[in-house]
């Protein structure tokens, strides 16, 4: 299939993505680069310096707010992709509402207790919504070990399920850039799989 | 009972466990975790009152911090 195709197929979808630090931007950056014609983007943070490790930013939209900023460099790199933005953070009660209407929802949130409420209230509430969860990115080295696991049709977990982040083991942008780039494929996959 | 874990086989000689039961005979000891049982999310608070019984198919996945 030639990439035109491929692009006018991506470009009747909506993806919902949950996060915009290391996880959401880089794989929003490869879905908009496909083509996928409408991102939902959450986020309720600002850019810090720190964050230029692994997020798609530049050093010139340090103190914007992620959302505002990823909607930008989209618009640079594919300014047919619709995208929408929430400044907020995700609870229990708005979780349904944000994500209405997406066909697929990728995690990219970054801590585990938030992981938790996304995947509960997605999973329980959104039935037959598909959901990418990131979990096991810390640190560097250590490739084979990350991987893409299907639990069912509805659930799919990309890392190595281990790597927790803390002082010592930061994460940085390849094993970062790597597990955003196997969610945003495999979002690919089910977005080519639906006729 | 014999029941799928993560895909793989495991035997228990209990007839049925507790959701909190096979984590502790197991010693699964990371504290954030996702549980299925047969495709269905079994949420934390029902983790003592959900039971495991033979054939079920559990999958779990373990959520660490970092995004």
């Amino acid at each position: 299939m030639r990439f035109s195709e491929i692009k006018t197929h991506l470009s009747k979808f909506r993806v919902g993505i949950a996060g915009a630090g290391g996880l959401g931007s880089n794989c929003a950056v490869a879905l908009a680069r496909c083509g996928v014609g409408t991102l939902v983007i959450t986020d309720f943070d600002i850019i810090e310096e720190l964050n230029l490790n692994r997020q798609y930013y530049f050093t010139d939209q340090i103190g914007l707010m992620k959302t505002v900023a990823l909607k930008e460099n989209i618009a640079h790199i594919n300014p047919e992709v619709f995208v929408i933005i929430h400044q907020m953070k995700l609870d229990r009660t708005n979780i349904t509402e944000i994500f209405s209407g997406c066909n697929i929802i990728v995690e990219a949130l970054d801590s585990s207790a938030m992981k938790e409420i996304l995947i509960e209230t997605v999973q329980i509430k959104m039935p037959g919504i598909p959901l990418i969860v990131g979990s096991g990115m810390a640190g560097w080295g250590k490739t084979n070990d990350i991987i893409s696991r299907k639990i069912d049709d509805t659930l799919y977990v990309c890392g190595d399920e281990y790597s927790e982040i803390s002082d010592d083991l930061p994460p940085i942008a390849p094993r970062v850039g790597i597990v955003a780039s196997m969610q945003a494929n495999i979002v690919i996959e089910l977005l080519m799989n639906i006729k | 009972m014999k029941i799928l874990l993560n895909n793989r086989e495991e035997e228990f000689k209990e007839e049925s466990i507790t959701v909190n039961e096979m984590l502790i005979l197991k010693k699964f000891s990371f504290k954030m975790r996702i549980i299925k049982i047969n495709g269905t999310l079994i949420s934390k608070e029902k983790y003592n009152t959900t039971f495991i019984h033979d054939g079920d198919d559990v999958q779990m996945l373990y959520l660490m911090s970092g995004g």
